[in-house]
């Protein structure tokens, strides 16, 4: 996977697993058929390359109900090297189920989040207005329910999204439910915070910034990107609205925190810079073992402002709305999208930018 | 002698002339007039003339004989001659004795004059003879008067010496009558002596005793002085007759100024008293009056008594009148400050300028007295300090004037509906604010020209002609408040609108029309308002008009973009709650329009109407006559269908796709929140625009059944019909609508759409 930027994106009861071969500029298509329905939402797992959940729609006799399941790709799929065959289509291979999240107590399953950097064996899945945490056991064959929590009050409440901190030795979740943020505590599933009326309207998802304790991006149908710190919910750090329709999708890249991606139903792509409130306010910090020379030449650039935030770019190449937007693994300058009309368009952070990070 | 030559010749001719002069006319006459002259002067005629045979001077009747007899010349004459002659000798004679009284007045004369001499004379012996004896008489007193003299200046000694013993008790006496000055006097006058005989011991006693008495008297003066009841004069008085008994200056200096700062203390107190906590304060003219005539008054009367009294003490001594007239002045500032202060609440300026001007102007005596203490400069600070807090309590009250009628029109929008009597309000309101701001920005601007007014004696200070006129009402008053009213306009937009209800639709559209009429018109109407008011004359740059209007019409769109978004957003609200609340997959046949939609609609022509009342129509494209049923005719018949058709077909997903990112390559990309502009049809199209869209998006997130979809064609059929007279490109509305169908289609498991007749009916129908 060191030149292969594997996307994996879901597409009705077809998973498409593209490689991206960022060498020869080549993509690759594998499809994988996901014969239990209609997917809405899908993860996969930080441990086992071929292991994925999903969230998929089950329609029987006027009724939808949205269930969760654990998946394992075929083995040669895995490798990511493997050569594909001319017609992926003709010769869509299948997935095989390893376990259902079992939602017969609860109903829909909004999405699935898997523990980051863990052994791939616990998972969260929001179903309505609970929060279910799931242990996987006897490699991930069968799924126990370890704990859960609900969110009372009035109306109906229902999760929209969910994002499992990657601080905090991975104890915290956040979920949106309406305008509303929550922090939840894994270990005894109670709610640490609440970040009330976090947008003007539907929160639509959430980040954690994976370089940043306590920061947190979120994005939702007021057109704006929020920023937090989580240990002052009243207001936020940042707002963004650069977006003119909803904002579907907010992420953070895994490696430089100051680069946001926003995916919009306005059809548009953006890539921010934010350096002010990342990691990195001044720049990328030397190591200390560079050379002398070198720490004069970072001691200058130090000593200039903090940079400005701005948008680095806006990418227009959807022609209907984005759905989704997610930066590669292995490839921190490189992430894709997908919009509503099925185009995926994989893109790279400006070369320019890029070296102005590094350097 | 006048008389005798007028009686006898002409003037012209003279004695030396006659033998030249004619001779035979009356020789006789001129020979006696001659004979008059010689007369005089002494001569004999006889002797003068040398003539021989003159008459007998014996003969009695020789008139000028003299043995002349008057008897024996009258017989002679009456009877030698007849009556003709006696009348000519008669005329003669009067005309002769006439001239005979003059020559014999003169003769007289010197023979007194010579008698007189004589008398001179012998009054000059006479004196000679008594002057010798008063020398002999002088001589002789010599001795006796210098005697006198010794004796006199012995009884002046004595007197002085007198004077002296009875020093003491004079001086006690004039103590306990309280002749201070008298008693100073005398003091003054032994002084000296005293001084240059204290070695004598009856002068030392008397000097002692005099010490003591004068002693008691300056201590009896200082308390005079001390106890200060008496007036300023008294006081100068005092120190006079203090520094006269050679008390030492300094003290008294600083003794004098300590009195009069108890008394003007007291007045400052007074002036503290006045301020008080009790409401019933005087005013603030009268106030200042009282600190004027009382505490400014005060201090001018020292400081005149003192430079009086203390202008021996040279600068040192100034120093210290400064020093002292800055302490307590910067008091009586304070005070003044506070008074003034109590009046910032006030709105009237009138009283509060005349009370400056009087506080300022009094203050310009003693400033020239005092010029080191700074007093005007302070006193001109306080009014340019006070000027500035009254543009900001203006500015203050046009926010809060503005916020008022904000408040108002919230009220008059949120005040129960009297049926029929709904559209018109919107226009009325903003006029209404308009107008109320700008006769607040009017009053606003009177009464701070008060501070202007030619007759009040700081305006033609620096600052009242520059920098308050320029950056005080211009930028600080009158940009200041248009600015703050954009932002106070704009915080609308940010807050509590993301909520939605929280700013009242209509409020964010009659404040937006609000900021592009000033844009448009009035400020530069009030900006030029304000540079004729307040001649602006200074170097210090100013806002251009253009900038102000920049921002006002910024304001004005983003209030209205917002407008926009709340008034989408209600109606998305809806839409979304009927597209996720509903069960799509087993809904029934469609027989009605969904409530929502005709809900939709009706709200559009709502918000049509509203915005129609402050927003001019606007341009839209050219439309095909009846375009609402035509052109759906076609959408939902054959561009329609020809789109979804093929996805019946599971087996060809892709053709779908394919075939509306070919349509969407040749239609343009739609552009959701847009820029608004300032006419009704964009601010429609954008409502629109962000309703559909929103359609577009909570369809795509459900399963439709086959009802399911055919309720959605038969919603947007009918909001196809209504919509599209409100935007500007009716093809906008097809195209989203076009979009939501072929969405819902495409989340169908079996797309089987109803006949467009069916639909149309249905649509006619409800």
């Amino acid at each position: 996977m060191e030149d292969d930027a594997p996307v994996i994106y879901g597409l009705e009861f077809q998973i498409h697993i593209i490689d991206f071969d960022d060498e020869n500029n080549i993509i690759n298509k594998n499809v994988l058929l996901h014969q239990a329905g209609e997917i809405w939402h899908i993860s996969a797992s930080p441990a086992d390359r071929g292991v994925l959940a999903t969230c998929y729609n089950r329609t029987s006799d006027s009724k939808v109900l949205t269930c969760a399941a654990v998946w394992r790709m075929p083995k040669e799929l895995e490798s990511g090297s493997h050569e594909s065959p001319d017609d992926s289509s003709s010769t869509a291979q299948t997935l095989e189920l390893l376990c259902h999240l079992d939602n017969t107590a609860h109903s829909n399953m909004a999405c699935v989040v898997w523990e980051p950097m863990g052994d791939g064996k616990k998972i969260i899945s929001l179903a309505d207005n609970h929060i279910l945490l799931w242990d996987l056991q006897e490699s991930s064959s069968q799924a126990v329910l370890a704990s859960s929590a609900s969110l009372g009050g009035k109306g109906q409440l229902k999760f929209t999204s969910g994002r499992w901190s990657p601080h905090h030795n991975c104890t915290q979740v956040a979920t949106a439910n309406d305008t509303t943020l929550r922090g939840w505590d894994t270990r005894t599933m109670s709610q640490i915070y609440c970040i009330e009326n976090a947008h003007g309207q539907l929160v639509r998802d959430l980040d954690f910034n994976p370089n940043k304790q306590y920061y947190l991006a979120s994005c939702g149908d007021d057109c704006k990107v929020k920023f937090w710190d989580t240990r002052n919910v009243t207001e936020p750090v940042k707002t963004l609205e650069e977006h003119s329709h909803w904002v579907w999708n907010v992420r953070y890249n895994h490696s430089h925190d100051q680069l946001v991606l926003t995916g919009s139903s306005d059809s548009r792509v953006i890539l921010s810079n934010m350096v002010s409130i990342s990691s990195e306010p001044f720049g990328h910090l030397v190591d200390d073992d560079d050379i002398s020379d070198q720490e004069d030449h970072r001691s200058e650039e130090k000593s200039k402002e903090p940079l400005q935030d701005n948008v680095i770019a806006t990418y227009e190449e959807h022609e209907d709305s984005v759905y989704a937007v997610d930066w590669s693994s292995a490839d921190p300058w490189l992430f894709a999208s997908l919009s509503y009309d099925g185009r995926l368009v994989i893109n790279r952070v400006p070369r320019a930018l890029k070296y102005h990070i590094l350097l | 002698m006048a008389a005798a030559a007028a009686a006898g010749s002409s003037p012209g001719s003279r004695p030396g002339d006659s033998p030249e002069g004619p001779e035979g006319e009356a020789p006789e006459r001129r020979r006696k007039a001659h004979g008059m002259l010689k007369l005089y002067y002494g001569l004999s005629e006889g002797e003068a003339a040398g003539r021989p045979a003159g008459p007998d001077p014996l003969d009695p009747t020789d008139l000028n004989g003299a043995h002349f007899d008057p008897e024996v010349y009258l017989d002679k004459l009456r009877r030698e001659c007849p009556l003709a002659q006696l009348m000519d000798s008669e005329t003669d004679m009067v005309r002769r004795i006439r001239a005979l009284d003059a020559t014999y007045t003169i003769r007289k004369m010197k023979n007194d004059f010579r008698k007189m001499e004589d008398e001179m004379d012998r009054l000059a012996t006479n004196m000679a003879v008594i002057t010798d004896f008063s020398a002999r008489i002088s001589a002789t007193l010599q001795d006796r008067h210098e005697r006198i003299t010794k004796l006199a200046g012995v009884h002046a000694l004595l007197r002085k010496l007198q004077f002296l013993f009875e020093l003491p008790s004079r001086l006690t006496k004039c103590v306990e009558l309280g002749a201070y000055g008298q008693a100073v006097r005398y003091q003054g006058r032994a002084q000296a002596v005293l001084q240059q005989y204290q070695h004598l011991p009856s002068f030392r006693a008397i000097q002692d005793d005099c010490q003591v008495i004068t002693a008691r008297l300056a201590q009896q003066l200082r308390q005079r002085f001390r106890e200060g009841g008496s007036g300023a004069p008294e006081q100068a008085e005092c120190v006079e007759l203090l520094l006269a008994l050679g008390e030492p200056a300094e003290e008294l200096c600083e003794e004098f100024l300590a009195h009069a700062r108890g008394r003007l203390e007291e007045e400052l107190r007074s002036l503290e008293a006045e301020l008080g906590p009790s409401p019933p304060a005087p005013d603030v003219l009268e106030f200042t009056d009282h600190g004027g005539s009382g505490f400014v008054g005060g201090l001018c009367q020292v400081a005149a008594a003192y430079q009086e009294l203390f202008a021996a003490q040279g600068p040192a001594g100034a120093e210290r009148l400064a020093a002292f007239a800055r302490e307590l002045g910067s008091r009586y500032f304070a005070l003044v400050e506070r008074r003034l202060a109590q009046e910032q609440g006030g709105g009237d300026n009138s009283l509060l300028v005349r009370a400056l001007d009087r506080f300022h102007r009094r203050l310009r005596a003693p400033g020239a007295l005092l010029a080191a203490a700074g007093l005007a400069e302070a006193a001109t600070e306080i009014v340019e300090r006070v000027a500035r807090e009254r543009l900001g309590h203006h500015l203050q009250g046009l926010r809060a004037a503005f916020l008022g009628c904000l408040t108002d029109v919230r009220q008059a929008l949120a005040a129960p509906r009297v049926a029929g009597k709904e559209g018109p309000g919107l226009a009325e309101l903003l006029a209404n604010v308009a107008s109320s701001i700008l006769s607040h920005i009017k009053a606003s601007l009177a009464a701070v020209h008060l501070f202007t007014a030619k007759e009040v004696s700081f305006s033609n200070k620096p600052y009242f002609r520059g920098e308050f006129c320029s950056q005080g009402v211009r930028e600080g008053l009158i940009v200041g408040f248009i600015r703050s009213m954009c932002q106070t306009a704009q915080s609308f937009c940010d807050s509590p609108g993301e909520k939605g209800g929280a700013t009242p639709p209509a409020l964010l559209l009659l404040l937006s029309r609000l900021c592009l009429d000033y844009e448009t018109a009035t400020i530069s109407y009030i900006l030029t308002l304000t540079d004729e008011q307040f001649l602006v004359q200074d170097q210090f740059p100013v806002t251009p008009v253009s900038t102000l209007c920049a921002e006002a019409r910024e304001t004005a769109r983003r209030l209205l973009t917002h407008y926009v978004k709340v008034q989408g957003l209600v109606i998305s609200q809806m839409l979304r709650k009927s597209v996720e609340t509903r069960d799509w997959l087993s809904t029934l046949e469609p027989r009605n329009v969904r409530a929502v939609m005709k809900r939709v609609v009706e709200d559009t022509t709502a918000i049509d109407v509203q915005v129609g009342l402050l927003y001019e129509e606007g341009v839209r494209k050219a439309q095909s006559s009846d375009s609402s049923k035509r052109t759906f005719s076609v959408y939902s018949s054959s561009r329609q269908q020809g789109r979804y058709a093929p996805s019946y077909t599971p087996s060809a997903p892709m053709d779908t796709n394919l075939l509306s990112n070919i349509q969407k390559l040749f239609s343009e990309r739609i552009d959701v929140f847009s820029p608004v502009e300032f006419n009704k049809v964009s601010v429609l199209t954008g409502i629109i625009k962000i309703s559909l869209k929103t359609l577009l998006e909570c369809v795509r997130l459900r399963t439709f059944g086959r009802f399911g979809l055919q309720q959605v064609q038969v919603d947007c059929h009918f909001l196809q019909l209504y919509l599209w007279r409100f935007v500007a490109d009716e093809e906008l509305v097809h195209l989203l609508l076009d979009e939501v169908v072929a969405s819902a289609a495409l989340r169908c498991p079996d797309p089987v759409p109803m006949e467009p007749s069916v639909v149309e009916v249905i649509c006619e129908r409800g």
